[in-house]
């Protein structure tokens, strides 16, 4: 386990990594406008792209090379350009009809990373050495899966709650590079492929959307109810 | 070793269906391509499920397992595969799609290739990719007939069910990450290895992953509260769709949380674990009930009834035990033979009365004598009415449930099984008996291709009625061969 033996300035590194990333998630609550989530995701797939090469070069594990360069390429360049096409061809520029205002959202995310902090505390293992570190990956896996399912639930546009999906994945990913790095390559691989046909899926029925319901609002989604 | 064999023919023939479908481009030819293959799994599947009473099989650097436990659902998947796949022929032709039928006949053998290829996944992570394949697949089935109810539902279901599925894949993680103090930071993530490692990893972390993975794979088995996407993706599809959903890709993911049951069984969270399956099992069976007694729509009031037999499914896995777990499996086989009867009487009905409303359904004997007939005595069926099978695998898991330490649970059963049987057999009553209210008789459709589409509930139903009288000896041993696996873990 290379938790065992980390040194400051590593756990310095990813943690920071780390937090930033989170950040990144707010700055996707607290916005209106559809490009600024994009952007956002964009950055926050990099970092966690420097969070595995990081891991890869402190822990031994030279096939965390790969994964970053796969993750920069597909959640950093791919995914958004192909959010940024639908972005573009909806003519939608910003949410109009938020449940929640941004600025309760942001307070209502901060909530959620508190009750992850609990539930971190609660189910980490006390015995690990830099137990901090593990702590804070926690936390941050599941508060951005928490504010996730809180984007996809205040959220009523098909690109936001794209996103809101990302950005769920986003949260285990980062996780699972602190927590798991020994998890086999070909998973992580055949997710982070998985995730390109996800969006391309979600591509497709999006243009289904506008033609036979005429709206990407999920609000306007009401025939079928009982 | 006959077992791979077996193997390679399960997989080659939903592939060969799918690639002459997309290839030639023949309506015709994807017809009968995507029946041959259903076939011949059916066929195939057969002689797995005795392989399997051998031992279990493990290969291709332990990334394949065939097993009592995934055999027996491919079993489950198998038929349903091929009735529905009949059935197709009969019924996508009434849609008056013909240059779109290749490409719903490709999707339709892609997604069975996919449920089928959870079934034999030895590997925790590539499990999860399999079920995620589904969704993406089963998405455009969902939304094939392209109106604006089925594009809804087809937005609904992918959005509910891939949010969901992150969960099961964050459990999935976590278990990996409890493992690695046992086994060292890596090793094959593979089901015996989780069990293994299970009784030693720190007790909180296993149950919240075993939760977060209950929920995951529960959002895709379809158990309350996490079902809503269910009833508008069952209903909106066209109806063998529906039947696949209902009776295959359920099975699929309840065979994930049967198995991550069978993880933690060696641990010390096992007793809360099999709480937590009753709990959501008699929640989703309690709500179902009560949302079966107002339904309006027809084929919606079949997706409820999903969610409640899902419910009884997960009540069997909780109350475990042998009897528990038989229940549980012969169950599944039960309702998927029994559900596809009923979606295929749903697609009749809607069909040829031109509604989905059971207002505008009436005198269907007048319209179906035979497939009508053999609908209402599905519905008896499914409703849990001896002497079908239903009837017998319900019962089964009410003893384990009275023999065990749920028996507040057990109770709550029965009163609302009696509930869905009124409520069920109400609407039912409606449509066949009651007088049409004021003077608009409903139009009705002649439909052609009517062999196409009642040889399938004929093959549906007589098995039923079979099981139902006479429990096969045979099956005892696999499901004893199950319950062990789901005990004892990998062997």
């Amino acid at each position: 386990m290379f938790l065992a033996h980390l040194n400051s300035l590593q756990a310095s590194i990813f943690s920071s990594l780390a937090i930033v990333s989170l950040l990144l998630t707010f700055v996707m609550l607290g916005s209106h406008w559809l490009r600024n989530y994009v952007y956002a995701f964009a950055v926050q797939s990099w970092l966690i792209a420097a969070l595995s090469a990081a891991v890869g070069y402190f822990a031994g594990y030279p096939e965390l090379y790969v994964i970053a360069v796969l993750t920069a390429l597909f959640r950093g360049l791919v995914l958004p350009y192909l959010l940024m096409r639908i972005v573009d061809r909806l003519h939608v520029k910003r949410e109009i009809h938020a449940v929640l205002q941004p600025s309760s959202s942001l307070v209502i995310g901060a909530l959620l990373v508190m009750f992850a902090f609990v539930i971190a505390n609660h189910m980490s293992p006390q015995t690990t050495s830099a137990a901090h570190v593990v702590v804070l990956a926690l936390t941050i896996m599941l508060s951005m899966k928490l504010i996730g399912f809180l984007m996809l639930s205040v959220r009523d546009e098909a690109v936001s709650q794209i996103l809101g999906l990302l950005v769920l994945e986003n949260g285990i990913f980062l996780g699972s590079q602190i927590l798991v790095p020994g998890m086999p390559l070909l998973i992580e691989i055949v997710i982070l492929f998985d995730l390109l046909i996800v969006v391309a899926c979600f591509g497709m029925l999006v243009r289904f959307l506008v033609v036979h319901a005429g709206t990407t609002s999920s609000r306007q989604l009401n025939r079928l109810v009982g | 070793m006959m077992a791979r064999q077996l193997f390679l023919i399960l997989f080659a023939a939903p592939l060969a269906a799918t690639i002459l479908s997309t290839a030639l481009r023949h309506p015709r030819v994807a017809e009968y391509a995507t029946v041959t293959a259903a076939i011949i799994d059916l066929v195939v599947s057969v002689p797995l499920v005795l392989q399997t009473l051998q031992g279990t099989i493990i290969f291709w650097h332990s990334y394949i397992r065939i097993d009592a436990l995934g055999t027996w659902v491919i079993l489950c998947i198998s038929i349903v595969y091929a009735l529905s796949s009949i059935y197709a022929v009969g019924y996508m032709r009434l849609l008056d799609e013909e240059e779109r039928l290749p490409l719903f006949y490709a999707l339709f053998s892609g997604f069975a290739f996919t449920m089928l290829a959870a079934c034999v996944m030895n590997n925790v992570g590539v499990f999860w990719i399999a079920i995620e394949l589904t969704t993406l697949i089963s998405t455009f089935l969902v939304g094939f007939e392209r109106e604006a109810e089925s594009t809804e539902a087809a937005w609904k279901y992918i959005v509910v069910v891939s949010g969901g599925i992150t969960l099961a894949l964050l459990g999935t993680v976590l278990f990996y990450w409890g493992g690695s103090f046992v086994l060292g930071p890596r090793y094959a993530m593979t089901w015996a290895a989780l069990h293994t490692s299970a009784p030693h990893v720190y007790q909180p972390l296993l149950l919240i992953s075993f939760l977060l993975v209950l929920v995951g794979y529960g959002t895709k088995a379809g158990l309350a509260p996490m079902h809503t996407w269910l009833p508008d993706a069952h209903s909106e599809s066209p109806a063998p769709v529906s039947a696949m959903l209902s009776g295959a890709l359920l099975n699929a993911s309840m065979l994930g949380i049967a198995r991550f049951l069978g993880v933690v069984s060696g641990a010390s969270v096992n007793r809360f674990a099999h709480t937590a399956m009753v709990v959501f099992g008699i929640f989703s069976f309690v709500l179902a009930a009560l949302f079966i007694v107002r339904q309006t729509g027809v084929k919606r009031l079949m997706a409820y009834s999903s969610v409640e037999h899902i419910g009884v499914q997960a009540l069997g896995l909780g109350f475990g035990g042998v009897l528990g777990v038989a229940g549980t499996f012969y169950h599944m086989l039960n309702h998927s033979m029994n559900k596809s009867l009923m979606f295929f009487g749903a697609g009749n009905a809607m069909r040829a009365y031109g509604t989905k409303e059971i207002s505008g359904i009436r005198h269907v004997l007048k319209t179906f004598p035979v497939s009508g007939t053999l609908w209402l005595v599905g519905a008896v069926g499914i409703a849990g009415a001896p002497p079908f099978a239903l009837f017998l695998s319900e019962f089964t898991i009410l003893r384990a449930g009275i023999a065990g330490p749920y028996r507040w649970a057990a109770m709550l059963f029965v009163v609302f099984l009696i509930v869905v049987f009124i409520g069920f057999l109400a609407h039912f009553r409606a449509m066949y008996f009651d007088e049409i209210p004021d003077q608009q008789a409903p139009q009705v459709r002649r439909l052609p291709w009517i062999v196409w589409r009642t040889l399938p509930m004929w093959l549906a139903f007589l098995p039923i009625l079979v099981l139902g009288l006479w429990w096969p000896h045979g099956l005892w041993d696999v499901f004893l061969k199950i319950s062990l696996q789901m005990t004892g873990g990998g062997q």
